[in-house]
């Protein structure tokens, strides 16, 4: 028999301010001990497929580009691609750690409306939900910068500076992402339309692979619109002095902060109102 | 639903409860194990909660929910779908809980459930509360001490109820047996056979809650 202490009843035991101020990091402690469950399998995917893209893309390809026009954008060709493969690989991430865990907790599982039954609070959840997918982004985003950084991708020390404008592309499209997984009640669809028209579209006219400008001006608006490509050139600028102008380097990262707020807001009124059915 | 999360050991699920209640790791450490024993689970402690059975989940549920110490504790349908071994050990936590001076709000179509674990109970019906009070209360306002259920063949029943209805007040005729309220069900089973009504079946018995919602709603729980 456990040593049972004697009882001191929830009115004095729980300290619900405390929770108001930390409540999303209780969301974000549960999330990480499911996370330490599939370590090896994060960690291996986290080596193996920048390894793999790189070695067949930035290796392969590159080759190609640098024997015949010296590179792209005044760079070799894999300077030019780490900070969208940084931000592409950052937004995948948060996207499996935004859809799965909310599809779960509204609907497979229902374990959010566990979560709300206690203290913590529908923005709470939300909040916690992206936080820690932001940890495994970062985690996953300094393995593949480290990996490029080994096959030579940084020329220079401010090569590193792709990792932040990563996240940022992530924190962006993960919260705008999150507050429509919370909003579906089809999950079916759902992934399909995920998958085939926005995250496919968003890869490939992103000004991922080449530049924007080369593309036709009637798909360039698939990049304006983009997260991907708004980091992507931030990126571009910070580490190998790509040229944007001082208005341009403002408007990315305005559109940026904006999509993050809007998707926050978004998230935070989808989880609200499911909690509340 | 055990809206537990599937993912997550036994233990972890009560851990990250507590942490979700903003309790300190050092008071949920000890609180596990009480948990565990409470919910008889500590063999189970390390498994994960997919592998559970549902009775086993249900317990871990009502385990979880006390990791806070609630002052109350409100329960719907508790035991629906367990076996009668998984209810009655969840009855037995549940009536040492009540013991320990947590106030237990079940909502429940076992009136035996309500029976042995409520002081107080209302039967409701469509919305409307019908009667209030204790169970030996609502018993004795609402019913007789005993009750002898007959059966006469599914056709039969029908037939023979007049006759019934002249030995006792009040009579129940359901579509497989007829039940007859009285304060002694054998002196009523006698009466019966000298007036040479053979019943296939007899049984006497005391007056449940089961017969108080009959009365109260006319109808019976099956519907």
């Amino acid at each position: 028999m456990a040593q049972v202490a004697p009882r001191q009843g929830s009115l004095k035991l729980v300290n619900t301010e405390r929770i108001k101020s930390r409540g999303a990091f209780a969301v974000v402690e549960a999330r990480v001990m499911i996370f330490m469950k599939y370590l090896p399998a994060l960690l291996s995917v986290a080596v193996a497929n920048p390894f793999l893209y790189l070695l067949a893309v930035g290796v392969g390809v590159g080759k190609l580009i640098n024997a015949h026009s010296g590179g792209v954008d005044g760079v070799k060709y894999l300077t030019f691609l780490a900070p969208a493969l940084l931000a592409t690989a950052a937004i995948q991430n948060a996207l499996d750690e935004v859809v799965f865990p909310t599809l779960e907790g509204f609907k497979w599982n229902k374990n959010f409306f566990a979560m709300n039954a206690t203290p913590i609070s529908a923005k709470q959840i939300a909040n916690g939900v992206l936080i820690a997918a932001m940890t495994r982004v970062l985690f996953s985003v300094t393995v593949y910068g480290t990996i490029i950084f080994l096959f030579g991708g940084f020329t220079t020390a401010r090569g590193w500076l792709a990792i932040p404008t990563a996240l940022a592309a992530a924190a962006a499209f993960g919260a705008f992402i999150m507050g429509i997984a919370a909003w579906t009640t089809n999950d079916d669809q759902f992934f399909m339309v995920l998958n085939r028209f926005i995250i496919m579209p968003l890869f490939l006219f992103s000004g991922t692979f080449y530049q924007l400008s080369s593309m036709p001006i009637y798909l360039r608006w698939v990049g304006w619109l983009s997260p991907l490509w708004h980091c992507t050139e931030l990126g571009r600028y910070l580490t190998y002095g790509h040229h944007i102008s001082a208005y341009m380097f403002a408007f990315h990262i305005v559109y940026i902060i904006a999509m993050f707020t809007f998707g926050m807001n978004f998230a935070h009124r989808q989880f609200t109102k499911r909690l509340s059915r | 639903m055990d809206n537990l999360d599937n993912a997550l050991t036994v233990e972890e699920n009560l851990y990250i409860y507590g942490r979700y209640f903003g309790l300190s790791k050092s008071f949920i450490r000890p609180k596990i194990e009480e948990l565990l024993d409470f919910a008889q689970l500590v063999e189970k402690r390390g498994v994960k909660v997919e592998a559970l059975s549902g009775g086993m989940k249900r317990r871990l549920t009502i385990a979880r929910a006390l990791v806070s110490e609630p002052e109350i504790l409100m329960l719907d349908e508790p035991t629906t779908g367990l076996d009668p071994q998984a209810r009655h050990i969840l009855w037995d936590r549940l009536f040492r809980l009540k013991e320990q001076g947590v106030t237990l709000l079940i909502t429940t179509h076992y009136m035996d459930e309500a029976e042995q674990l409520c002081d107080r109970l209302m039967v409701m019906d469509k919305g409307s509360i019908m009667a209030e009070d204790s169970p030996a209360g609502l018993i004795k306002t609402h019913s007789t001490k005993e009750v002898l259920e007959v059966r006469f063949g599914s056709d039969r029943n029908a037939v023979v109820a007049p006759e019934l209805r002249e030995l006792c007040d009040r009579i129940e005729v359901l579509p497989d047996r007829i039940l007859m309220y009285a304060d002694d069900g054998e002196e009523l089973l006698h009466q019966l056979n000298q007036k040479g009504l053979h019943p296939l079946t007899s049984l006497v018995r005391r007056s449940s809650l089961e017969d108080v919602f009959l009365r109260l709603t006319g109808r019976t729980l099956i519907d």
